[in-house]
């Protein structure tokens, strides 16, 4: 046994949980309440996500949750049956966190 | 293994474990619910990477859909869930010593608590303040 | 002989296994005589006694010290001498033995993993520097037992392995017990073993199997709580590597030489295993 690399992965598992549970509920009353119903106006909003204040904060909330999701299910997946296969399940999982990651930071930079 | 045995390995009983262990024990039922809150929590990230790629128009459509709606609906609870679940476990993790004594547990749950509603109702505030529609 | 008289009757329905004469296990039903004050360890003794003197299960102290009698409940890891027949009554009562542990015989359990658990996380005093008797006491204030103290409860019992999903399906994971011992000594004034214990620990097979269900702490009877030793030990273990990663040059945690492992040997640990110990220590 030796020691492992988890912290890595770990640490960002804990941080897009902490963002999901305290940011995450709100903003989905927003984008499928607030904006459904009329309580703010989805045009209105559109201009506020051009903000790159705005923008940084998306990238945390995007970024960190994405990561604790692929922490998570990885560790699920087994539970539920699927053994043996963690090499793979990880670079699944952290893999398509990671495209996504990438991919909101592109998309926050260059649009 | 064994450094010495006493008796027959070969003829102890090893019990299995079904892959549906976690509908056995309510904990554990409770547990499986709150780990697969992931997957709505990925599920909500995914979804604003998606809106980043809309324009204005599409954007507005999108979230005025029952569509979306109904989504929202069924990822809120489940979020909420993530959200209670996981704050519940903060005192576990989070253990501060001063001097002798702990801090209360029972503190670092109010706190962040208290810290729930303060960035939820700051973010449905600065939201309706700054993209107030004609209903409020 | 006396012979207890009374009307009521308790059911118990029991895990019997006989490795030389059964190759799969069965239920047996015993009634037992029900008292008000009985445990299920005094219903066992009764049908020992009384009914079938082959029936094989572990106890010693029998007022929930020792850890010897845990089993299954009802489905739910318990020390029998704390399990009231008037909790259930009158309802049957299933005993099995010890879940995620293979079975000897009936109710007994082969826990030699558990104890191999308990050598690999060293969980005994590692000082600083060897001490003899002459040197005198160690000095420990107030505050520093506080550190430790919840964690220096257990006894052994093995519930929390019993609980856990983890080690269900993975008997490679250190465990409850083994990883809320090596915290134990960590967090105690007196030890200087932390990073002996890091590479136990701080593994795969480790903390990080761990997925924080609870259960562990849930059915520990002296109220350990190794689900919370467990997650305080991943902090440790995550800032212990950032700090390692920003300072690769920085000094390891306070380690006591490799030769002076028997300096604070607990009791309980067989010479057969510590011989092993030692020996795989000098390589």
């Amino acid at each position: 046994m030796t020691r492992s690399n988890e912290p890595a992965v770990w640490s960002l598992f804990s941080a897009g949980g902490v963002v999901a549970a305290f940011v995450f509920p709100a903003l989905m009353i927003v984008t499928g309440l607030a904006a459904f119903f009329g309580w703010v106006a989805p045009a209105e909003l559109y201009s506020v996500l051009q903000h790159p204040l705005t923008r940084v904060c998306l990238f945390v909330c995007i970024a960190l949750p994405l990561f604790h999701w692929a922490h998570r299910f990885r560790y699920t997946v087994a539970d539920l049956g699927l053994e043996g296969h963690d090499k793979l399940l990880s670079i699944v999982c952290y893999g398509l966190a990671s495209v996504g990651t990438l991919l909101a930071a592109v998309l926050l930079i260059f649009r | 293994m064994a450094v010495h045995a006493t008796h027959d390995l070969t003829r102890e009983y090893r019990r299995t474990v079904p892959s549906t262990w976690w509908l056995k024990r309510r904990t554990y039922f409770l547990f499986m619910l709150r780990e697969l809150t992931a997957l709505f929590v990925g599920g909500y990230a995914a979804f604003l990477l998606v809106l980043l790629l809309l324009d204005q128009a599409t954007f507005a459509s999108v979230l005025k859909s029952p569509v979306s709606l109904v989504l929202h609906l069924i990822a809120l609870p489940m979020v909420i869930y993530h959200s209670v679940t996981w704050i519940n476990l903060t005192p576990k993790v989070l253990v501060i010593w001063r001097g002798e004594e702990q801090v209360s547990p029972t503190l670092i749950l109010l706190v962040h608590y208290a810290a729930w509603g303060v960035i939820s109702l700051a973010i449905l505030g600065l939201a309706i303040w700054l993209c107030g529609g004609k209903t409020i | 002989m006396a012979r207890i008289e009374t009307t009521s009757k308790a059911v118990l329905d029991v895990f019997r296994y006989r490795p030389d004469e059964d190759s799969e296990p069965r239920f047996e039903r015993f009634e037992v005589p029900f008292h008000e004050d009985w445990v299920v360890l005094d219903a066992l003794h009764y049908i020992k006694d009384h009914l079938d003197g082959t029936l094989s299960y572990r106890w010693s102290c029998r007022m929930g010290i020792c850890g010897s009698c845990g089993m299954m409940i009802d489905g739910e890891p318990k020390l029998s001498c704390s399990v009231f027949l008037r909790d259930y009554y009158p309802r049957p009562i299933r005993v099995e033995p010890l879940a995620n542990f293979p079975v000897v015989r009936d109710l007994v359990i082969n826990l030699e993993d558990f104890l191999d658990k308990l050598g690999q996380v060293k969980a005994w005093l590692i000082p600083k520097e060897p001490r003899e008797a002459a040197d005198g006491e160690y000095k420990q204030t107030p505050g520093e037992l506080a550190h430790y103290r919840q964690y220096s409860m257990c006894i052994n019992c093995m519930l929390c392995y019993s609980a856990c999903p983890v080690y269900a399906k993975h008997p490679e994971f250190v465990g409850p017990a083994a990883i809320a011992l090596a915290q134990r000594y960590n967090l105690d004034s007196r030890d200087a073993g932390f990073d002996e214990r890091a590479d136990a620990i701080f593994s795969h097979e480790g903390i990080w199997e761990c997925t924080f269900v609870g259960d562990c702490t849930r059915v520990c009877p002296k109220h350990v709580d190794p689900a919370g030793a467990i997650q305080q030990a991943k902090v440790t273990a995550t800032n212990d590597w950032f700090w390692s990663l920003l300072v690769p040059w920085g000094k390891r945690r306070s380690r006591a030489p490799a030769h002076e492992q028997n300096g604070g040997a607990a009791a309980g640990h067989r010479d057969a295993q510590q011989d092993q110990l030692v020996s795989s220590q000098s390589k």
